[in-house]
């Protein structure tokens, strides 16, 4: 199966800029299936960012970030070509982790 | 207010029914106790996450109060096109930050994320939240232990509770 | 007229009629005359917002609105149908168990052809939408039909408008009496009034584009069906040209008909005739 992430991360010579969508359902906990039953929470908790074995960006999300969740931010450091890893843990413990590089 | 179910239940009847169960959920929760969480912690804050209100999520998450600050560029749409999916960013001139937290005040839950930003990473976050209703998006920015904030309120006519 | 009122009062006569004072020369109500119709439609909408360009029709609410239209280039930025477009060129790819695949089905392979679609075929005496064309392909070849108003047909037609992008629509209209007929039969179907609120395809998408109804922004219909498949905000997922059509009715309270119905057919024949000349721009995202 297709990695869940999608990361581009586009150097700016010392700044890296990184986007990521993530395919997740980000369900609520709030809204009801066609049954009227709830259709429990599900969601990534933990979104991690790191380069050269360090953290360089960590996301803690509820429920009420978007469905297929988006983020964008930069950081300083690393240069094109270098590699990035990003991994995620959702409420029910699944979890997923890939690499990208830098363009 | 009852919660409503059923198959002609409208939208906006399963939103409400659905914060009614949001607000019976937290009845059950220990208010006040939760621990307030050092800056440099690496934990999720599930406490802060289980908060109904801002102030009691911003207690629990950094445990102390935040000022205004016109250091922080909040930018989030006047209208939302869809409460589902609001896109929000934040930059900031302020130094030292250590996290910025995005909290949407009448949310069943307000703390919608929190960021941790470590040395040499840059403080500018977008991001896509969901808003249930026509209320303030709160940003946190915790800088050099302390924490500032900015607001703006973002109206919703296509609630975004779930989905 | 400018209120409201007017505008959800204002007959389909009162459009047919500034559509004709609009083109410039006078055509027999009588007389089939697509090319004409089609010039009078985009010169409606061409006057009706004389500082948006062409091409810029096919972004929807978006074309109308400069908050609506800052919230879309965000979210571009990592558009939401990303990983229908991914799931759509693995299936496109992927052989059938007879070992062929969608690209033996079509011209050119099947890339860079969503703008010749729909056609008439004037053996069968129908109109052929991608939709449609790519359910039969994969019957001819053993494969079970997608459900049309499901995620597998938007994703594999977001894939093949992908790559078509920027393609005018190209829509003919064959010297056949029954080409003109389903013509014809769509653009009736887009300016008849129906179901509980009296709305029309037209009342809306015509009249009003750029009004609010309720807290919806109304896309107009130059250029509705390039942007398709297209990700919804308001379904949190994809959705195709058949699902539009059919949320469509239901919206209004009218009774939707069946996908790929002969009229859903003839109205997605008349809609992108219509549009001829404007860029393909799907998969497109919608608030």
């Amino acid at each position: 199966m297709a990695s869940t992430i999608r990361v581009r991360a586009t150097s700016n010579g010392d700044i890296t800029e990184v986007q990521a969508l993530i395919q997740h359902p980000m369900d609520s906990g709030f809204i009801k299936d066609a049954k009227g039953e709830l259709i429990p929470a599900h969601f990534i908790q933990e979104l991690k960012f790191e380069y050269n074995g360090k953290d360089v960006f960590v996301a803690d999300w509820g429920p009420a970030v978007s469905k297929d969740p988006y983020v964008k931010f930069s950081f300083k450091g690393a240069k094109k070509g270098d590699e990035i890893k990003i991994s995620w843990v959702d409420n029910k413990g699944a979890s997923d982790t890939t690499t990208a590089k830098i363009s | 207010m009852n919660a409503t179910t059923g198959p002609l239940a409208t939208r906006r009847l399963i939103l409400q029914g659905a914060v009614t169960v949001a607000l019976i959920g937290l009845g059950n929760l220990p208010f006040g106790i939760a621990p307030a969480r050092a800056a440099a912690n690496d934990k999720y804050p599930e406490d802060a996450f289980k908060q109904k209100s801002q102030a009691d999520a911003i207690k629990a998450l950094y445990g102390k109060t935040a000022e205004p600050s016109d250091k922080i560029k909040l930018d989030a749409p006047e209208i939302a096109e869809n409460g589902a999916v609001v896109p929000i960013s934040v930059t900031t001139t302020l130094e030292k930050v250590t996290s910025i937290s995005f909290l949407v005040a009448e949310n069943p839950n307000a703390l919608a994320a929190s960021y941790r930003i470590p040395d040499g990473t840059i403080p500018t976050i977008a991001n896509r939240l969901k808003m249930a209703k026509t209320t303030n998006v709160l940003v946190l920015v915790e800088a050099d232990g302390k924490l500032f904030s900015a607001a703006k309120e973002v109206k919703v006519t296509v609630g975004g509770c779930g989905g | 007229m400018k209120p409201r009122l007017a505008i959800l009062l204002g007959s389909v006569a009162a459009v047919l009629t500034a559509l004709v004072a609009a083109s410039p020369r006078v055509v027999a109500a009588d007389k089939v005359d697509p090319a004409a119709d089609a010039k009078a439609f985009q010169n409606f909408f061409f006057q009706k917002f004389p500082k948006l360009k062409p091409e810029e029709f096919v972004n929807g609410p978006y074309s109308m609105d400069e908050g609506l239209k800052r919230q879309w280039q965000e979210k571009e930025e990592f558009p939401p149908y990303e990983f229908a477009l991914d799931a759509g060129k693995e299936m496109f790819a992927t052989p059938f168990k007879n070992g062929k695949t969608y690209a033996d089905c079509f011209a050119n392979g099947g890339i860079g052809i969503r703008q010749n679609y729909p056609y008439f075929d004037t053996r069968e005496g129908k109109v052929i939408t991608l939709e449609l064309a790519v359910n039969r392909c994969r019957e001819a070849n053993g494969e079970a039909p997608y459900s049309y108003v499901k995620d597998e047909m938007a994703s594999l037609t977001a894939y093949m408008a992908f790559t078509s992008r920027g393609k005018p629509f190209d829509i003919k209209i064959p010297d056949d009496p029954r080409a003109l007929e389903a013509f014809e039969n769509g653009k009736r179907y887009f300016y008849t009034r129906r179901g509980q609120m009296n709305f029309s395809c037209a009342s809306c998408h015509v009249q009003s584009p750029g009004e609010r109804i309720r807290a919806e922004i109304l896309a107009p219909a130059l250029g509705i069906l390039n942007a398709m498949p297209i990700y919804r905000s308001e379904w949190s997922g994809m959705g195709t040209t058949s699902r539009r059509f059919v949320t469509c009715n239901s919206q209004t309270r009218a009774v939707p008909l069946e996908p790929q119905s002969d009229e859903y057919r003839d109205v997605e024949y008349f809609l992108s005739y219509v549009s001829n000349g404007l860029p393909i721009s799907g998969p497109g995202a919608r608030p």
